[in-house]
């Protein structure tokens, strides 16, 4: 199966493409871009991760090392596609035009997190894992039906595959030929179960044949690959041609969760090492100097403006007025219904601050 | 002034096949989903004729998969559309329980608003067709004690179309629970055209004095056989139809209640946290002090719903109902 699917790659480990680029896909100013995208979501997650030790948001799910994976294919989006997520895809939603101090609200707990920019068609993340692929399929099934050729991308875990959302989200995709991009991440462990534990199966990409749905695997550590190949299945989509799955092959390097502890169930010198040999981010800043897309100094400008750019959003995080009680009852129902305004009345009514319930 | 309303006889199925049908004409975002509900009909025929009069673009058979559908259907709520799925029997809902419990009935609360999920699904429910295993259930508890999706529950082919329009036409998830020992029990006057019951609210299908019997789906019937015969005992009865089971109708439980000072309560489903239970609460709350008799319930068992050899002992009968009259008078 590894024959049958190998790993894609245009942009290796040493910086070096391995074909010459097409540079109506992959000009120069595209390629800073691809950089500032990357490099802004790496600082976002560890600012994250950093704001929880704190304790100035709650739990978080750092997805550094994954950010090619994400950032390649939300740059392949067009404005009005559908962007289904999960937890750990921030670098994704982020990249598609999601708000930086809206995302940390997400991890404050917060519901004004799941209000996408106007405009912007992204779902709030996932937290049962694979459920979100129905509904891309539905969303593309109705794109479909109102004949428009917008198309849908649903981010998802090696884990996910084992679920039977994946399988049944797949299945009528295939079925109504919906035109979804079915974008796995395999950064090779859920939680703490490593991938030969969750699968037989040697690839994630071969789980397509079963729905006679075309597949790719690529490495998801390499931008220009992961741009290039879900750019072309989403092509495929809007061109009435169906579903794909892409299998982006990449690896977390930190933990699950803040509230997790890897080095209970995996050695994280391979962590380090990975970042030493495969780090998305390092091979594109090697690929940039040689071909002098970009110096050293504006790297580091770069990198400057992202940091006050995250800084600013934890600042606007901060300053978001507290909530109130009243949301939780609100938007339950478009109208209310009376079960829900009893509760409230007499919620208020308890704690001093209405009439007596 | 008066002008005629153009009427159908129809039975229960039929006024649901009816409401369909005038949905898919009225309104171009409904879609019609589910296993065998295109080219077949339906296994109950709810769905007759509908693939071939709005195509298979409207109609949609789909893959047997509960959950699959039902999540595609949330995704096209979400992209617009109002989608009607159906789910073969209720016992088979459970694979689609958490794409209607994490998704479904909490999009809009989670977005404040910015998505909503539009989406009906309707569900044959309950014993007494003689059904094989699993066929027969009767959960609406499951649904009414999760936030997020209304539950209606329709005895009459007239309350059938006229609560399905406006399950369809609200603008948040509905479960819709159809009593399939109902579906071909007798006819009714149905108007052809589209109207809405509005959901909430529930029925006094026989005024009375001295009990008020609180029944809904295929209870209803039952609920009458038992006040008809306790009539020519001189007992009068207040039958009450729920038609909606979340959010309950409070003021029509409370002023029968209040009136007559003893309640039964008929429900096949199973007694522990059933929906009887929280029309008791309303009970206690609203109507505590006129009460003259406590209240009595006449369920499904605490089983699983038994084998068809013995459904007719599970599911409450007139003469049950009539002991827990008596129980009630004579406390």
């Amino acid at each position: 199966m590894e024959q049958q699917f190998p790993i894609k790659q245009l942009l290796n480990e040493k910086g070096e493409v391995t074909e010459v680029l097409q540079n109506e896909l992959l000009n120069d100013a595209f390629i800073r871009l691809l950089y500032y995208h990357l490099i802004r979501s790496r600082t976002f997650d560890r600012k994250c991760v950093s704001l929880q030790r704190q304790g100035r948001i709650g739990t978080y799910a750092p997805f550094e090392g994954q950010e090619a994976a994400q950032v390649g294919s939300a740059m392949a989006l067009e404005q009005n596609d559908w962007l289904f997520p999960t937890y750990r895809d921030h670098a994704a939603t982020m990249t598609f035009g999601h708000d930086l101090t809206t995302i940390l609200l997400y991890w404050n707990g917060r519901n004004e997190s799941c209000i996408p920019p106007e405009g912007k068609r992204i779902i709030p993340p996932a937290v049962p894992i694979a459920t979100q692929l129905p509904h891309a399929t539905g969303t593309a099934i109705a794109e479909q039906k109102k004949g428009t050729n917008h198309a849908v991308i649903a981010y998802f875990g090696d884990g996910a595959t084992s679920e039977g959302d994946f399988h049944e989200g797949l299945n009528i995709a295939s079925v109504f030929q919906a035109p979804v991009v079915f974008f796995n991440q395999n950064n090779q462990y859920a939680i703490s179960v490593p991938i030969e534990k969750q699968m037989k199966s040697k690839t994630i990409a071969q789980k397509a044949m079963a729905y006679d749905m075309p597949s790719v695997r690529i490495d998801g550590n390499d931008v220009f690959s992961v741009y290039r190949e879900t750019k072309k299945a989403l092509d495929r989509a809007r061109n009435g041609e169906g579903p794909t799955l892409i299998e982006a092959v990449t690896w977390r390097y930190g933990a699950h969760t803040t509230a997790d502890d890897p080095t209970k169930y995996r050695n994280q010198e391979d962590s380090e090492n990975r970042r030493k040999a495969y780090d998305p981010i390092l091979r594109l800043e090697k690929y940039m100097l040689a071909n002098a897309i970009c110096q050293q100094e504006e790297m580091e400008q770069m990198k400057q403006e992202v940091i006050i750019e995250v800084e600013q959003a934890v600042e606007q995080m901060e300053q978001v007025p507290p909530v109130s009680v009243d949301d939780i009852f609100d938007y339950v129902f478009a109208e209310s219904i009376w079960p829900i305004e009893e509760q409230k009345r007499v919620y208020y009514a308890s704690v001093g601050k209405g009439e007596k319930a | 002034m008066s002008t005629t309303v153009k009427t159908n006889t129809l039975t229960f199925v039929q006024a649901i096949t009816d409401a369909m049908k005038s949905l898919l004409e009225q309104h171009e975002e409904v879609i019609v989903l589910g296993e065998d509900v295109g080219v077949n009909g339906g296994v109950f025929r709810a769905t007759d004729g509908l693939q071939q009069q709005f195509g298979t673009d409207r109609v949609m058979d789909t893959p047997l998969s509960e959950a699959g559908f039902t999540g595609a259907a949330i995704g096209m709520a979400i992209n617009g559309l109002k989608p009607i799925v159906e789910i073969q029997f209720l016992g088979f809902i459970y694979p689609a329980y958490e794409q209607i419990m994490t998704h479904a009935s909490r999009i809009r609360a989670r977005t404040m608003g910015h998505y909503s999920v539009p989406m009906v699904i309707r569900a044959p429910y309950g014993a007494g067709v003689r059904a094989p295993e699993i066929h027969s259930d009767s959960v609406e508890a499951l649904f009414t004690h999760m936030p997020g999706i209304k539950v209606v529950c329709p005895s009459t082919p007239y309350d059938a179309k006229g609560l399905l329009i406006a399950s369809v036409l609200d603008p948040d998830p509905v479960l819709f629970l159809e009593p399939m020992k109902i579906y071909r029990a007798g006819k009714e006057e149905v108007p052809e055209d589209e109207y809405s019951v509005e959901i909430g609210k529930g029925k006094v299908v026989q005024e009375g004095e001295d009990v008020t019997v609180i029944a809904w789906g295929a209870m209803v019937p039952v609920a009458m056989e038992a006040a008809n015969k306790m009539t020519a005992r001189g007992v009068t009865c207040e039958v009450i139809d729920l038609r909606t089971l979340y959010p309950l109708d409070r003021d029509i439980i409370q002023q029968s209640v209040q009136k007559t000072g003893r309640t039964v309560i008929v429900h096949e489903a199973h007694r522990t946290s059933g929906v009887g239970n929280d029309v008791m609460s309303i009970i206690n709350d609203y109507a505590f002090l006129y009460q003259k008799a406590p209240v009595q319930r006449v369920t499904g068992f605490d089983t699983p719903v038994p084998f068809f050899a013995y459904e007719d002992y599970f599911l409450p009968s007139s003469d049950q109902v009539i002991h827990a009259i008596e129980k009630v008078m004579n406390f």
